[in-house]
């Protein structure tokens, strides 16, 4: 059952993934400019040995297929800009460094997210439930670029407990403050979503039967109902997941951290085409992947849902 | 219905006297939820401020001032929140990025609108193989690395205000036909659509006039809550340089700019940030609010 819903998901993942790759692949060729365009023009043999170099010479349309067919062995190409590189090579090294950022800020999040919420369902309508859900508003209406230079500023320029930027070798006292930026308006906006379902779910009779029952208080919140409670959280993860690794983008940008996300602009604007139709599929793969993971655990903690 | 009279009269009179439409209840609702209600007079600060705002300065938003580079927020000078690193005054900026930003927000918002309750409603009420594969449409393009392709095309086509505005409102259409869809799949059963079915009433009529009204609650919701969200995109983009060019400015192109300043000229970095933090706080807190008021389930 399970590995036929697997399989099912994977294939419908397919359509996405080809229409992904071939929006950015034309959108990108038809754009003005190319990546040998610099301030001298380049002889025209020169253009021409580039060109074929890089298949650039072919119609567009062969282009394309050529490119389909390197991606399915898994071949990305050579970079344009960084000519001494591949691009698997180039995302290999930068792939850690996201993946290390998104997944702490994820984990970060959906931690204390789901504390403060439960929480705040716990006390509500006290002033501890209006500080703490006041608090996650704001949390939500700072986006994590205004948050990253403020944070900065506090902790790094004048405190100078940690430092402004860089990755070292992933240290812990490097990740701290770019992780913080990165969660927090998710980690508010988890809290919200864990109140709401929580509050309702403390409502509900199974609730009432346990406290009849005499079950104590922690049991009946971290037990029966924190587990009901969580699947709206469960079903955002996957939003979530993809918008961290967005905001990874500014964040890599900001404290100048060696990730994906920087790759890509700097591609981007270098139209470094094959560096960032890599990054682009490699983000898009991991968003369908998470979003099957999390399809499989709702469907595992839900019995009401079953796999078609 | 005539059958018990004076039950009715009776009815009648207390509902004549609190009223009973849709709309009324939830501004009854609305006015007495005391968050919302603030939130939407700040709300209503924030944008007579940015519009009329420009005219209490001497300044222009454009115009650089060598002699006052980075100079603090003073009364005096008239520089009220300072200028920047090249000496133009940052209280007419920070007003004109208010503008840029509230404007990319409502225009996107109205793309999705426009765009979101068509294909929605369609789907919905069409149904069987259409409604199929217009949401299947909907999910493949849901599940693609949006931004990542509005960063492509910003970088592709250039900086170009237009491009701004369809590229977010193609995008987060998306959440408003799934919306639509679902609330047109209720209404599709109700008896009002039979009975126009039934007097021979065209499809598309019926959509117009008996569909899209209803989904007006659901969709004024939504749209107080994409609006920051659109927001908040646009400043995204400026802050990575891609959003609106230079003199123009938003919110997002203000704080990028501040933070680089910061250390040594913190008013730059906040009081665009400020702002643009209020504003998205107050509209996150009215459609919550207003998501309260219209919701008749807690009728």
């Amino acid at each position: 059952m399970l590995a036929r819903f697997i399989v099912k998901r994977l294939l419908g993942a397919i359509p996405t993934l080809l229409i992904l790759i071939t929006i950015a692949f034309f959108m990108i060729r038809v754009a003005p400019g190319g990546p040998f365009d610099a301030d001298k023009t380049l002889p025209p043999e020169v253009q021409a040995n580039l060109d074929a170099k890089y298949n650039l010479d072919q119609p567009l349309f062969t282009q394309y297929l050529n490119y389909l067919g390197s991606v399915l062995r898994g071949d990305l190409g050579p970079s344009f800009q960084y000519s001494d590189f591949t691009v698997n090579e180039l995302i290999a090294e930068g792939f850690p460094v996201s993946i290390q950022l998104g997944a702490s800020a994820l984990a970060l999040a959906l931690l204390f997210g789901v504390l403060i919420g439960t929480t705040a369902a716990w006390y509500q309508n006290t002033r501890l439930d209006y500080a703490l859900m006041g608090t996650a508003m704001t949390g939500i209406a700072i986006p994590n670029f205004v948050l990253a230079p403020i944070l900065i500023l506090i902790f790094a320029v004048y405190f100078g407990w940690l430092p402004a930027g860089g990755w070292g070798n992933g240290e812990l006292r490097n990740m701290v403050l770019p992780v913080i930026a990165l969660s927090l308006p998710y980690m508010a906006y988890v809290a919200r979503l864990t109140r709401g379902s929580m509050v309702e779910t403390l409502r509900s009779d199974f609730v009432r039967t346990a406290r009849a029952k005499g079950l104590p208080e922690w049991k009946i919140i971290g037990k029966h109902s924190l587990k009901v409670a969580l699947l709206p959280v469960v079903s955002y993860l996957g939003p979530a997941a993809a918008a961290i690794l967005t905001g990874s983008v500014v964040i890599e940008q900001i404290f100048g951290l060696p990730g994906m996300g920087r790759y890509f602009v700097q591609g981007a604007l270098n139209r470094d085409y094959t560096l960032v139709m890599g990054v682009v599929i490699v983000i898009g793969l991991l968003i369908v992947l998470f979003n099957l993971i999390v399809d499989i655990v709702y469907a595992l903690i839900d019995p009401r849902i079953r796999y078609e | 219905m005539n059958a018990s009279a004076p039950a009715v009269s009776r009815f009648d009179h207390a509902a004549a006297a609190s009223g009973r439409s849709l709309w009324q209840l939830a501004w009854l609702r609305l006015k007495r939820n005391r968050a919302a209600l603030g939130a939407a007079i700040v709300l209503g600060f924030i944008v007579l401020l940015v519009t009329f705002g420009p005219i209490l300065s001497q300044y222009s938003y454009s115009e650089p001032h060598w002699d006052s580079i980075s100079a603090p927020p003073s009364l005096e000078t008239g520089h009220y929140f300072g200028t920047d690193s090249i000496g133009r005054d940052l209280y007419v900026r920070t007003l004109y990025g208010g503008r840029m930003s509230l404007m990319v927000g409502l225009v996107a918002t109205g793309v999705a609108l426009l765009i979101g309750v068509a294909w929605g409603a369609i789907a919905g009420f069409v149904g069987g193989r259409v409604d199929n594969l217009m949401m299947r449409i909907v999910d493949i393009l849901y599940a693609l690395p949006f931004m990542f392709l509005v960063i492509l095309l910003m970088v592709v086509f250039g900086r170009n205000i237009l491009l701004i505005f369809v590229a977010i409102g193609s995008y987060i259409w998306l959440d408003m036909a799934r919306i639509v869809r679902g609330q047109t799949l209720s209404l599709r059963q109700k008896e009002f659509v039979e009975a126009a079915e039934a007097l021979g009433v065209r499809s598309w009529v019926i959509i117009w006039r008996h569909i899209v009204p209803n989904l007006l609650g659901i969709v004024a919701v939504y749209v107080t809550l994409t609006v920051p969200k659109v927001i908040l995109v646009e400043s995204f983009l400026s802050f990575l340089g891609l959003g609106v060019q230079e003199p123009n400015t938003s919110w997002g192109a203000l704080v990028n700019n501040g933070a680089q300043d910061m250390e040594f000229a913190p008013w730059g970095l906040f009081f665009p940030a400020v702002l643009l933090a209020a504003t998205l706080f107050c509209l996150n807190f009215l459609g919550d609010g207003l998501r309260d008021a219209l919701d008749p389930k807690d009728r």
